[in-house]
């Protein structure tokens, strides 16, 4: 192709054209560079020999193996056997120590808060936050302020089970919607949010009435969140006087709640999870801090 | 054809028969907007009866307007060019190019800051990023690649564009597909495959639209006046083929009605996995290699006034990256449901791409032998050879990310964002800018453009941008690779994936500033092309000689 027409020669360069020109543009005759063409080589020849070691090339029915007959879900199931091998050990132990002997047995109860927390992020932390400190709605496990109790076996009863979960050992109990089902008025729904506030000595609005708001108080809330309060773990109804706010302090929170109601919902895990994850689950909630 | 025409006017067979195309496809869209499933989908059907109304009417009113002959192909023994829809693609190349971006912005914030999701399905990242994917990549690097293909064709060939209504056909026709994509996207109309979100009827139109340029290209070569086909056009011709080719077996889907947007694609599993791969990787290899590499042999050599480099180069090059290229998908579906021996056959094929793909920067970068002084004067040829960098890099860590013992640490990770994006944003935007930059003074007959000192600021500050976008996700991909991988002595996993989420906040910050500063440099050449074309100073430039006497 270079020798059909006139080649010229490049000034720069002093390499040859082909002689052809498209809008002004032409080509030098340089040839590959070599470190480019052996390059190229070299991978063509590297692929070579990995076709030969691996699974590589379709055949009518089945394809080439390899040398070593490797195969990938061989590979990662000897992985996971790998890393179950590694835990039996201790895995065993867990499952037939109780709650209580663990916590007395620092190598196991290392291993069990270790456990709980891989567990934890990928099932708690979507709802409770990664560290458990949690978010509106859903409760922080940091601190000593337990809604269906902190200790042990409570703490496992509640991950096992859940509240108002499709499961029927799950706790049940939630606050009723005192507004919209109109056992309450909005002032009277107004006094008691400031009676509640008073509760944990937050400032209330002026002119707010205390009195009033004492006497909704004792007719309609003290059933469940005790006379002075304090609450209930067997009902769930959380303690009022503590500072400690599920879904917020400020009154229109404790208005909104009043009105329509709470009632967040923890699934029940027993179904999902084993009996030795959900028991270094419980250890490793019951670890974060405020346990009882 | 020109000259022993009669001077009687006619309506030429194009004229009348598209016309009547467009008139019977708009009465078909109207009957099929009333009897549509879902409003969404009449509001589409309204919007093709409203185009194709327009069209018909256009036609006919074109023909009422224009002189009893049709353009000469040459004047004076000179080519007469046909640049309209040339500036009409490089016009909408930019715009696109601007809005992409902002959109890119705007998904790089939310997930840097979940709020700005606005709580609104339209504006959900789940929309905004088929949106902002599309936008840059079909509707800029689109229509970059329309305009400057067809004005190359043309000055390569020393030949006027195939066809009188077809050019138009395919530009006006391309924007509109873009506008249904699109609109489609924001109302939730999406078949669900990665790049080629469009549903069905939206690629019966964009099958249509696309064999017409292929028409149009392959025509104006046949009618060259150069014994040989330029290397530009070779990459041009492959990037038109093989994207025709793929986007047929990637949406081979069956609507379930007529009169509804929905689709069933005809592929199932992981044979519908390996056909998304095939061409999703290809979409990479044909439309933002090929294609952009077309660019590159023209405007490169064309600004640094030089010969290319290696003839002999060019054409291995050429056909080693075609052959290898589109074999290079299975690496997409590493340690997945895809027999081994698809992976090793995508990953050693992606291997030996290696060298073919730098064949292209080697050509690019050694066309400048004798003439690297330009870098220090020129902004435009200086971005140009930095996109050939770009792509050089970006070349490199494709095969290095296919090799599974690596991908397995960099899949699913952001490290893959950031490979994208130093090719998108390094190399395919960049090159585009540099020819926008040539193309605009040399379609509106200017002297140079409005101002050199706003290029460079647009090469700083996007050239920044690029670095802390690519750098961040560098660092974030390969933190986020080993926080899944990483074991505690006890055999637990170290990190829940949410801890995994948290600790990429803040190089999501940072990208989005490195975004953010892409975006404004995108402005800056907006507005330049824009005083560019309004300037008052027109010049006879003897440059493009031909220009005078086109339309």
């Amino acid at each position: 192709m270079a020798h059909d027409t006139h080649e010229q020669v490049d000034a720069v360069t002093g390499v040859t054209t082909t002689g052809h020109s498209w809008d002004g543009i032409s080509e030098l005759n340089n040839p590959l560079p070599r470190w480019w063409l052996w390059s190229f080589y070299l991978t063509i020849i590297w692929s070579i020999g990995y076709w030969i070691v691996y699974p590589a090339w379709p055949l009518a029915a089945s394809y080439t193996r390899g040398f070593f007959n490797w195969q990938s879900r061989e590979a990662i199931v000897e992985d996971l056997d790998a890393l179950k091998a590694q835990r039996a050990g201790m895995t065993a132990k867990l499952a037939q120590t109780s709650l209580e002997d663990v916590t007395k047995n620092p190598e196991l109860f290392a291993f069990a808060r270790a456990q709980g927390k891989a567990a934890f992020g990928d099932n708690c932390a979507p709802c409770h936050g990664a560290g458990g400190g949690g978010a509106k709605g859903y409760p922080n496990l940091n601190d000593d302020d337990w809604l269906w109790g902190g200790t042990l076996a409570q703490i496992e009863h509640t991950i096992r089970y859940g509240a108002r979960s499709t499961n029927d050992k799950g706790h049940q109990g939630s606050m009723p919607a005192f507004g919209r089902d109109g056992m309450l008025k909005r002032p009277e729904i107004s006094n008691v949010a400031d009676y509640v506030r008073s509760l944990s000595g937050l400032p209330v609005e002026k002119g707010a009435d205390l009195t009033a708001g004492a006497k909704v108080f004792a007719d309609n809330c003290a059933a469940c969140h005790g006379p002075k309060g304090q609450g209930n773990q067997e009902l769930g109804a959380p303690n009022l006087t503590d500072k400690i706010w599920l879904f917020g302090a400020d009154k229109a929170a404790i208005m909104e709640g009043l009105t329509n109601g709470r009632g967040g919902v923890m699934p029940t895990w027993h179904e999902r999870l084993d009996d030795t994850t959900i028991k270094a689950l419980t250890l490793y909630v019951h670890s974060l801090g405020g346990a009882r | 054809m020109t000259q022993a025409a009669t001077s009687q006017k006619s309506m030429t067979f194009g004229e009348a028969g598209s016309a009547l195309a467009f008139a019977a496809l708009a009465l078909l869209c109207i009957i099929i907007a009333a009897k549509a499933h879902t409003p969404e989908y009449a509001f589409h059907a309204y919007l093709f009866a409203a185009a194709s109304g327009w069209a018909a009417f256009k036609i006919v009113d074109r023909y009422y307007d224009r002189p009893a002959l049709l353009p000469p192909l040459t004047i004076n023994g000179k080519p007469n060019y046909n640049m309209g829809p040339v500036k009409f693609a490089t016009i909408a190349g930019v715009f696109w190019g601007v809005a992409g971006f902002v959109i890119g912005l705007l998904i790089a914030s939310q997930l840097a800051f979940p709020a700005l999701n606005f709580d609104t399905a339209w504006l959900s990242f789940g929309r905004m990023r088929p949106l902002h994917t599309s936008a840059v990549i079909f509707a800029f690097g689109g229509n970059v690649l329309i305009a400057t293909s067809l004005y190359v064709v043309q000055r390569t060939s020393r030949a006027r564009l195939v066809g009188d209504i077809a050019p138009w056909f395919v530009v006006l026709g391309y924007n509109f597909f873009i506008v249904i994509a699109g609109t489609g996207y924001l109302l939730g109309i999406t078949q669900g495959k990665e790049y080629a979100e469009p549903e069905w009827y939206a690629d019966l139109w964009l099958t249509v639209v696309w064999v017409a340029y292929l028409l149009v290209f392959l025509g104006t070569v046949m009618r060259r006046k150069e014994p040989h086909i330029y290397v530009a056009n070779w990459f041009y011709l492959a990037f038109i083929l093989t994207i025709a080719v793929l986007h047929l077996g990637n949406n081979a889907t069956i609507p379930v009605s007529i009169f509804s947007p929905k689709s069933y694609i005809v592929w199932a599993g992981v044979q519908d996995a390996m056909v998304q791969w095939w061409y999703g990787h290809n979409a990479v290899g044909f439309f933002l290699t090929a294609g952009f590499l077309a660019i590159m042999y023209y405007f490169i050599p064309k600004r640094a006034e030089r010969p290319v480099y290696s003839y002999r180069l060019s054409i291995i090059h050429f056909w080693a990256l075609i052959f290898l290229y589109i074999w290079a998908g299975p690496h997409h579906l590493h340690y997945t449901a895809l027999p081994d021996w698809a992976q090793t056959l995508g990953m050693t094929f992606s291997i030996m791409l290696w060298m073919p793909s730098w064949g292209g920067m080697i050509n690019g970068l050694m066309t400048l032998s004798g003439a690297w002084d330009k870098l220090r004067t020129d902004p435009v040829l200086r971005m140009m050879v930095v996109s050939v960098a770009f792509y050089g890099m970006a070349t490199f860590e494709g095969p290095l990310m296919s090799v599974k013992a690596v991908n397995s640490l960099s899949h699913y990770t952001d490290w893959t964002i950031g490979h994208v994006h130093s090719g998108a944003l390094g190399w395919v935007a960049y090159v585009s800018f540099g020819a926008i930059y040539c193309l605009v003074p040399w379609l509106w007959n200017k002297e140079r453009l409005y101002s050199m000192k706003a290029v460079n600021w647009h090469f700083w500050i996007s050239t920044l941008g690029i670095v802390l976008y690519i750098s961040s996700m560098w660092v974030a991909g390969i933190l986020q690779g080993l926080m899944w991988r990483a074991y505690t002595s006890l055999g637990f996993l170290e990190y829940s994936f949410i801890e995994t989420v948290e600790a990429m906040h803040p190089f999501y910050v940072i990208r989005a500033l490195g975004g953010a500063l892409f975006v404004g440099g995108s402005l800056i050449m907006a507005w330049n092309v824009w005083k560019t074309i309004t300037a008052a100073q027109d010049v006879a430039v003897e440059v493009t000689p031909a220009l005078a006497a086109a339309e």
